[in-house]
C-alpha cells in the first residue's frame, strides 16, 4: 500500500514539475506550483514528517502561490523563451540529477532502523526528551530547543527577506499610504463577500490553535504565522488593501516583524542574564523543565509575530503596485490574479 | 561574561538589526550601528586574544552539548577570520555616513543598515559556528541581505545584478544543503567536529562523495571562484560604493574561510584532496582565473568594474594556495584573505569618495585626479601597488608566501605564473595611475571638486596605512596565520 501510494505520489510530483518547466504560460505555471507544494505535503505525510507536511502545506501550497500571483499581476503571464538558454539549463540539471542518483548507492534504506540518523543523535531526543524538555511533540523539542539557535536564525532569514522586498519596493511608483490600490471587490459579489466574512474567524482561531498546540501536535510559529497572514490577506482581497491597513497598517506590521525577532533574541539573552547560556531556558522558571516549557512558548510566539507580520507586509507592497499597472490593457488585471 | 564571547561575536549585530527598525532616524541608526560594529571588532579581538592563550573554546548553544544542539568553536583559524570580517565591516561602517546620504533616499537609508548589520551578523554567523546546518542558516541571512543590499544600488541595472546574484546565489546554498543533507543521512550528526570524527570511518562512499562535490560546488559559487564568478563582476559595479567596499573586503572571504573549513576540518585534507582531483582543479582553476580576470579587468572602463574582475583574480590566488596545501602555501592563502580584504577596502572606499564627489567611477571620471583629489587618488594608487605586491605593501607579503611555497613544492611553473599575473595587475592599475597624473581634467569641467569629505577619506586612509603597515611589521598576521596553517596541516606534513 505505500510502495503503491509512493509511487502514485512521486509520479504524480514528476509530472507537475515537468509541466512547470514546460509551460509559457506563468498563470498555469503558478498554479502548478501550488499543486506540487500540495503533492510534496502529501509525501512528507507519507514519510512520516507530519511538521514538515504541515510548513509545505501552509506555505508551498498557501502562501507562495498567492504571492506569485500577485507578482504576476505586476509582471504579466507570458514568458519570453531562449532556446539557447533552455539548453544549458537542461545540460546542468542533468548533471546534478545523474550525481543526486549516483549519491543513493551508498544510502541507507529509508526508515532503516540502523541507519546513522537512527541511531546517533536521534536515541536522546525520542527517549529524554520528555524528562528535559517535558512535551510530547520531539520535533518541536529539537527545533525551540537543542537546535533552537537555528529556529533563531530562520526567523531572521524571514524578517531579512520581509526587509529585501520593503527595501525594493518601498516608495516605488504604484505606493502611496492612503491610495486605493487593491479596490475592494464590488458589493453585489454577496457570495464571496459572505464566504470570506464566514471562514476569516475560523483560520484566525486556528492559527492561534497552531501556534499554542505547537508542543503537543504538529504545528507552532511557522505555520501558525503564515495561517494568520492568510486570514488578513483574504480579507485583503475581498474588502480591499485599505480596509485591512485600518486594523494593521504598514507601520505597525513593520514593528512586529522586528518585535518578534526582538522577542526571540531577549528570551535568549535572559538566558544569559540568569547565568546559563545563550538561548537556555531552564533557568526562566523554578525547575528547570518547566523554564524549557515557558521558553519555547514566548520564543514561538516571536516566531509567529515575525512570520505574520512579515508575510503581510510582502503582500502589502505587492498590492500597492498593483494600481498603476491596471492601465495597462493587456496585464492581467488582479481581479483574475486574486 | 568572558566566557558568553563567542556567542557575542554574532548575537549583538544579530539583535541589533532588528532595534534599528525600532530606532528608525537614519543618523541614529549609523552611529548605532558603527557602535555594534566597533563591539564585535572588540570582542573578535578578545577571542583571538583567548584562542591564542588557552586553545580552542567551545560554547554550547541552549545549554546542550554537541552533538545534540549546536556548537559554536572558535580555534585559530576562525578567530582569525572573524578579526577580519569585523574589523573591515567596522572600518566601511565607519565610512557609510556620507555615502549612504548621497546614494540612497532618506527611506532606505534606516533598511540600509538594517540589511547591513544583518550581513555582518550573517558573515560572522557563517565563521563562528561549529555546526553544518547552522552555517546554511546564516550563509541565507548574509545572502539575503546582500541581495538586496545590492539592489540598492542607484543604477537601475543594479536589480539585474542582485537578481543574477540570487539565482546563482541560491543554486550554490541549495547545493551546500543538499550536501549538508547527504552527510546528516550519512553519519547522523551535523556538528563539524562529530562529522570529522565520523566521516573517516565510511571510506569513500559514494553518498559522501557527492556530499563533497556538492559542498565545494556550492561554496566556490559563492566564493567567485572561476568560472563560477559571473555574477560578482555586475555585483560589485552596480551595487552602493559602501556595499561594494564591504562585499570585497569580508563576504568573499567568509567564502573563502567555509572552502577551508569543509576541506580541512569537516572532510580531512587526506580524503579532500585523494578523493577528487582537487590539487590539480584548485591549481588550474586558480591560475587560469587569475589570467582571465586579470586580463579582462584591464579593458574595462568602470572602475569598479576592473577591481570587480581584480577581485575574481586575487581569489584564484588564494585558491591556488589551498590547491598546493602545504603549511606554508595555507598561510599564503590566510594571509591574502586578510591583506586582499585590506587592498580592497581601502581601494572601494577611496571610489565610494570618487563616486560621491564626481558621481561615476569611469575611467574618465580619473582624468586629473591627482590634482583635484590628491589624497583619494594618492590612497588610490597606494592600493594599486599593494594589489601589484611590490615590497612595503601587504600585497608582497602574501605573493611571497605563494611563492615560497609553490617552489618548495615543487611547482616551478606556478611560481612564475604567479609572477606574471602581477606583472598583468600592474597594467591596470598603470591606466589608473596615466589617468590621474598624466591626464587633465577635463575643459571647463566641474572646478569645485574638491577631496573626498573626510568621514569618508579617514576610514580609507586607515586602512591604505594598514596595507603600508603590515607590509613593514608583518609580525601580527605572519605569526597567527602561521599558526592557523600549522594548527590546520601540521598533523600530516
Amino acid at each position: 500500500m505505500d510502495l503503491v501510494l509512493d509511487i502514485v505520489l512521486l509520479s504524480l510530483l514528476l509530472t507537475t514539475a515537468v509541466a512547470i518547466a514546460w509551460t509559457r504560460d506563468l498563470f498555469s505555471a503558478a498554479m502548478l506550483a501550488g499543486i506540487y507544494g500540495l503533492l510534496s505535503a502529501s509525501f512528507f505525510m507519507t514519510m512520516g514528517a507530519v511538521d514538515v507536511a504541515f510548513t509545505e502545506a501552509a506555505v508551498g501550497a498557501g502562501i507562495s502561490p498567492l504571492l506569485i500571483l500577485a507578482t504576476l499581476a505586476l509582471c504579466g503571464r507570458k514568458q519570453r523563451s531562449d532556446r539557447k538558454r533552455a539548453l544549458l539549463a537542461l545540460g546542468l540539471v542533468a548533471t546534478v540529477g545523474a550525481l543526486l542518483v549516483a549519491a543513493t548507492l551508498d544510502m541507507p534504506a529509508f526508515g532503516d532502523p540502523t541507519a546513522p540518523a537512527q541511531t546517533h543523535v536521534a536515541p536522546r531526543y525520542i527517549q529524554d526528551s520528555m524528562a528535559e524538555i517535558g512535551i510530547p511533540n520531539i520535533v518541536t523539542s529539537v527545533l525551540a530547543s537543542y537546535r533552537a539557535y537555528d529556529t533563531l536564525g530562520e526567523v531572521v532569514v524571514i524578517f531579512t527577506a520581509g526587509l529585501g522586498v520593503l527595501s525594493l519596493l518601498l516608495g516605488m511608483r504604484g505606493a502611496r499610504e492612503t491610495g486605493t490600490a487593491l479596490q475592494a471587490i464590488p458589493r453585489q459579489h454577496l457570495v464571496l463577500r459572505m464566504a470570506a466574512k464566514v471562514l476569516i474567524p475560523p483560520i484566525l482561531v486556528y492559527a492561534l490553535y497552531v501556534q499554542f498546540h505547537g508542543e503537543y501536535g504538529p504545528g507552532g510559529g511557522f505555520q501558525a504565522g503564515v495561517i494568520f497572514a492568510v486570514g488578513f490577506i483574504l480579507y485583503a482581497l475581498v474588502f480591499g488593501l485599505d480596509a485591512v491597513r485600518r486594523v494593521a497598517g504598514n507601520g505597525l506590521v513593520q514593528f512586529l516583524a522586528a518585535l518578534g525577532v526582538l522577542i526571540y533574541g531577549s528570551v535568549g539573552l535572559l538566558g544569559m542574564a540568569t547565568g546559563k547560556n545563550f538561548l537556555d531556558y531552564s533557568a526562566l522558571a523554578g525547575d528547570p523543565v518547566s523554564g524549557q516549557h515557558i521558553g519555547i512558548i514566548v520564543i514561538e510566539l516571536g516566531v509567529g509575530i515575525t512570520v505574520a507580520a512579515v508575510m503581510m507586509l510582502v503582500f502589502y507592497l505587492f498590492s500597492e503596485q498593483l494600481q498603476d499597472r491596471n492601465d495597462a490593457p493587456e496585464q492581467l488585471s488582479p481581479g483574475r490574479a486574486g | 561574561m568572558l566566557s558568553h564571547l563567542p556567542i557575542l561575536q554574532v548575537i549583538l549585530p544579530l539583535v541589533a538589526a532588528p532595534s534599528c527598525m525600532l530606532i528608525r532616524r537614519s543618523s541614529l541608526v549609523w552611529f548605532f550601528s558603527l557602535l555594534v560594529s566597533a563591539g564585535a571588532l572588540v570582542v573578535s579581538v578578545l577571542l583571538l586574544q583567548q584562542v591564542i592563550d588557552s586553545g580552542p573554546i567551545s560554547y554550547r548553544l541552549g545549554g546542550w552539548e554537541a552533538p545534540w544542539g549546536i556548537e559554536y568553536r572558535i580555534d585559530l583559524l576562525n578567530a582569525w577570520v572573524l578579526l577580519v570580517v569585523t574589523g573591515l565591516g567596522t572600518a566601511v561602517i565607519a565610512a557609510a555616513r556620507q555615502s549612504v546620504q548621497r546614494e540612497m533616499d532618506d527611506l532606505r537609508q534606516t533598511l540600509f543598515y538594517t540589511l547591513y548589520l544583518l550581513c555582518f551578523a550573517g558573515l560572522l554567523g557563517i565563521v563562528a559556528t561549529g555546526d553544518v546546518f547552522n552555517v546554511f542558516v546564516f550563509l541565507e541571512i548574509s545572502s539575503l541581505a546582500t541581495y538586496a543590499l545590492i539592489a540598492l544600488g542607484r543604477d537601475r541595472r543594479s536589480l539585474w545584478a542582485a537578481f543574477q546574484y540570487l539565482i546563482m546565489g541560491t543554486i550554490g546554498a541549495t547545493f551546500i544543503l543538499i550536501g549538508i543533507g547527504f552527510l546528516y543521512m550519512m553519519t547522523g550528526t551535523l556538528n563539524m567536529a562529530d562529522l570529522a570524527l565520523r566521516l573517516p570511518e565510511l571510506g569513500s562512499s559514494s553518498t559522501v562523495l557527492a556530499a563533497f562535490a556538492f559542498i565545494v560546488v556550492g561554496v566556490c559559487l559563492k566564493l567567485a571562484l572561476f568560472p563560477l564568478h559571473m555574477w560578482l563582476p555586475n555585483a560589485y559595479a552596480f551595487a552602493p560604493s559602501i556595499v561594494t567596499a564591504f562585499l570585497a573586503a569580508t563576504a568573499t572571504k567568509v567564502a573563502l574561510y567555509l572552502l577551508v573549513r569543509f576541506i580541512v576540518t569537516v572532510f580531512g585534507i587526506d580524503f579532500s584532496l585523494t578523493s577528487l582531483p582537487l590539487q590539480s582543479l584548485f591549481i588550474g582553476l586558480g591560475l587560469v582565473g587569475v589570467f582571465v580576470a586579470s586580463v579582462v579587468a584591464i579593458y574595462q572602463v568602470d572602475i569598479k568594474r576592473m577591481l570587480a574582475y581584480s577581485s575574481v583574480a586575487q581569489i584564484g590566488y588564494m585558491v591556488v594556495g589551498i590547491g598546493i596545501s602545504s603549511v606554508v602555501a595555507m598561510q599564503a592563502t590566510l594571509l591574502h584573505l586578510f591583506n586582499h580584504a585590506l587592498m580592497k577596502g581601502g581601494l572601494f572606499l577611496a571610489l565610494a569618495g570618487l563616486v560621491y564627489r564626481l558621481g561615476s567611477s569611469r575611467i574618465d571620471a580619473f582624468n586629473g585626479l591627482g590634482r583635484t583629489m590628491p589624497w583619494t587618488m594618492a590612497a588610490i594608487v597606494i592600493g594599486g601597488i599593494s594589489l601589484i605586491g611590490m615590497p612595503l605593501t601587504v600585497g608582497f607579503v602574501s605573493k611571497w608566501y605563494l611563492i615560497t611555497a609553490a617552489i618548495e613544492s615543487d611547482m616551478w611553473l606556478v611560481a612564475l605564473l604567479v609572477v606574471l599575473g602581477s606583472l598583468i595587475a600592474a597594467i591596470y592599475v598603470w591606466r589608473l595611475v596615466e589617468a590621474g597624473y598624466f591626464r587633465q581634467a577635463p575643459a571647463g569641467g566641474d572646478v569645485t571638486v574638491g577631496e573626498a569629505p573626510l568621514s569618508l577619506l579617514v576610514p580609507t586612509w586607515i586602512l591604505i596605512g594598514a596595507n603600508i603597515y603590515f607590509g613593514i611589521d608583518t609580525r601580527l598576521p605572519v605569526e597567527v596565520t602561521g599558526a592557523v596553517a600549522q594548527y590546520l596541516l601540521g598533523g600530516i606534513q
